[in-house]
């Protein structure tokens, strides 16, 4: 019995280094959460990164590329950690990728660290999952940079009292206290604050107590799904007028779905975001073309992580003429700059996270639909987080 | 204050009538239905699909998806749940969960996984002044069905000659037999009506809580809650847990948001520490 295990597994590494030895492959292991409640996200970053490959071909640097889809099914740190090892031993994947969710992101950002993986976060958005690798780079946006870019153009626009109400993860907590911090920088004062329980269908009171404090301003930010339409109604129900107090928002809370659900409600919100399918430029407008062609739906943020995720993956392959170590990898990418959909954007040569433009835009009425109208816009964005601690 | 109470229980209808079928197939039919969500579920798509794609009214969807959910029950009552009456309830329960799993699985097929919007009607949006107290036309509109379910339920029950057959058939089964009562027939009944009471929550819960296929497991915990702290079996046990956890939910919010949604989970336990049976369970 020993003997006959002991032969097995001769064979399997033999089988295990024939494999290896002729790969002309490059194997990307993709982590989402393909199912359960952030099934949509998964999907949509998926629909990015498929549109990506159809357009550019799936061979790059004379390799194929070869996908491997996880799923974590919601989030699940423990089972992203086991993901991630059992597609590096087993599947001998070079490139981990995907990563809807911070908490499966930070888990796999050590499983990465440790077996010298080249990581690309195309969504996840907390700050601090960058710096938990040497080898990870980030293709979508995080919370601080757009809480203080919000926090200092409300200022800007004349606001001096406001009010943040954010969800309670960590996200979340990014947001406000870069509003916070960027808001009371510039001389405003924060009213008052809520953090609010990440699974909950009702707003109402939330909202009542912001509107209790009269502020100039509210900021909020909720994860996408089914909770931005449900604040935005309840902002309406409770009496809030968005022309007389500006609500300042992330992008979830007016995407696509949500004004739909909202309707008129959502007249006036003013978001702060990297990217929305109106923008108007002529690579959004083709994108934007090609993905409804394919996939008959419009691409939102999630989409454009995805697409830029696989656009940061070939072109450091084709630095590296193929080779896929993760150091060799990661110096090829610090740096890249290219021009996305979203517009000009960079993976910060000293920090690995996003550098891109972050669009100020207002909900109105464009036809018979509603819009988010881009009327301002900050350059060239960091993240405040990753760029004081490196 | 008065804006909690009001909020709390508009939001408490809504808890009401998601539950309420559960609570009628666990207490009678001693079944353990944790599909009760899907069949909610199969009520908001079916709603969301005719205002969106078919241009119907809005009202005109609910008792549409009342039926909607109510025929899909009967279908897999005669033909799977059925042969499990008198099974175990891990049994049930492993049919129901996969059943609910199944129907997640079918929504993305055919709906795929985006949130689906809903636009109610314009005199169901926007907000009432009442004496100083702003009260949202979708939650008046969400107080007056609840209120009509639970008045019209009551009365079933109590005072038809179905309502007499359903409780001699939860009383005594054997004995409900003996006189001649179809017990199957009425159990069949029943669980239509639960399950398209379920649809009809569905349906209004969409302009809420949004929907994707999700929505199966995403309040089957606030249903079960519901179900739990006001007893198996019972309308009026149900009715008043919805609200008590509504206005408790709501109320957390406004005066301690620190706590947040946890309070509703506080109440829960606190209400089964002090009556195990759920505040009119029998059993």
């Amino acid at each position: 019995m020993h003997r006959l295990l002991a032969g097995l597994g001769s064979l399997l590494v033999a089988l295990a280094a024939t494999a290896a030895g002729a790969q002309e492959t490059v194997k990307i292991g993709i982590i989402s959460s393909y199912s359960g409640q952030f099934a949509d996200t998964a999907t949509q970053i998926d629909n990015g990164i498929k549109l990506y490959m159809k357009q550019k071909g799936d061979t790059v640097a004379g390799k194929k590329i070869e996908l491997i889809r996880k799923d974590t099914g919601g989030i699940a740190p423990d089972v992203a950690t086991r993901l991630a090892q059992e597609l590096i031993t087993r599947d001998n994947v070079d490139i981990l990728a995907g990563f809807a969710l911070s908490p499966n992101a930070i888990a796999v950002s050590k499983v990465s660290r440790d077996a010298k993986k080249f990581m690309v976060i195309m969504n996840a958005a907390t700050t601090v999952i960058i710096t938990m690798s040497p080898y990870s780079i980030r293709t979508s946006v995080t919370l601080p940079s757009i809480g203080l870019t919000a926090g200092s153009w409300a200022h800007k626009s004349g606001v001096r009292k406001a009010y943040t109400m954010v969800a309670d993860f960590a996200p979340g907590k990014d947001a406000e206290a870069a509003f916070h911090a960027a808001f009371k920088q510039a001389g405003g004062e924060i009213v008052g604050s809520v953090r609010m329980a990440v699974a909950n269908p009702d707003f109402s009171a939330y909202v009542q107590r912001a509107k209790d404090l009269n502020p100039e301003s509210i900021f909020i930010f909720v994860p996408g799904g089914a909770q931005p339409a449900a604040i935005g109604k309840a902002f309406a129900e409770r009496g809030i007028d968005a022309k007389k107090v500006k609500i300042i928002s992330t992008g979830e809370v007016v995407d696509e779905a949500s004004l739909k659900g909202m309707g008129d409600a959502g007249l006036g919100i003013i978001s702060v975001w990297h990217y929305d399918y109106n923008l108007d430029s002529k690579l959004n407008k083709e994108f934007v073309a090609a993905f409804n062609a394919e996939f008959k739906r419009n691409p939102d943020f999630f989409a454009v992580g995805g697409y830029d995720g696989m656009h940061a993956i070939y072109e450091a392959l084709k630095k590296t003429g193929g080779k896929t170590d993760a150091d060799a990898l990661v110096n090829a990418a610090k740096g890249l700059k290219w021009e996305s959909p979203r517009g000009p954007m960079q993976i910060d040569p000293e920090t690995r996270d996003i550098v891109q433009t972050i669009y100020i835009r207002k909900v109105e009425k464009v036809g018979s639909e509603l819009r988010n109208v881009v009327f301002d816009k900050v350059e060239n964005v960091k993240d405040p987080g990753s760029a004081g601690k490196k | 204050m008065a804006f909690v109470l009001f909020d709390g229980f508009a939001y408490g209808m809504l808890l009401f009538m998601l539950s309420v079928g559960l609570s009628v197939t666990l207490g009678m039919m001693n079944f353990v239905n944790l599909a009760h969500c899907a069949f909610a579920m199969l009520g908001g798509y079916s709603a969301v699909m005719l205002v969106n794609h078919y241009g119907w009214p809005f009202l005109a969807t609910l008792p549409a998806a009342f039926l909607a959910a109510a025929v899909a029950s009967v279908v897999f009552e005669r033909l799977l749940y059925r042969r499990l009456y008198r099974a175990g309830e891990l049994d049930q329960v492993l049919l129901t969960i996969g059943l609910a799993f199944m129907s997640v699985g079918v929504a993305t097929f055919f709906f795929t996984s985006e949130q689906q919007p809903i636009l109610t009607p314009s005199y169901l949006r926007g907000s009432f002044d009442v004496m100083g107290v702003t009260l949202g036309a979708y939650r008046l509109f969400l107080i007056a069905v609840g209120l009509a379910v639970a008045v019209l339920l009551a009365l079933t029950i109590e005072y038809t000659r179905f309502g007499a057959q359903v409780r001699a058939a939860v009383d005594n089964q054997r004995m409900a037999r003996g006189l001649g009562i179809n017990v199957d027939g009425v159990f069949a009944v029943t669980f239509a009506l639960g399950s398209g009471l379920a649809g009809l929550g569905g349906a209004l819960a969409v302009d809420r809580v949004g929907l994707d296929p999700h929505f199966a497991f995403a309040y089957l915990v606030y249903v079960l809650i519901v179900v739990s702290v006001g007893g198996l079996g019972s309308i009026g046990g149900s009715f008043a847990a919805a609200v008590l956890l509504g206005i408790s939910d709501s109320a957390g919010k406004y005066y301690v948001p620190e706590v947040g949604s946890f309070l509703i989970y506080l109440v829960m336990v606190v209400m089964l520490m002090w009556r195990p049976q759920g505040l009119f369970g029998r059993r």
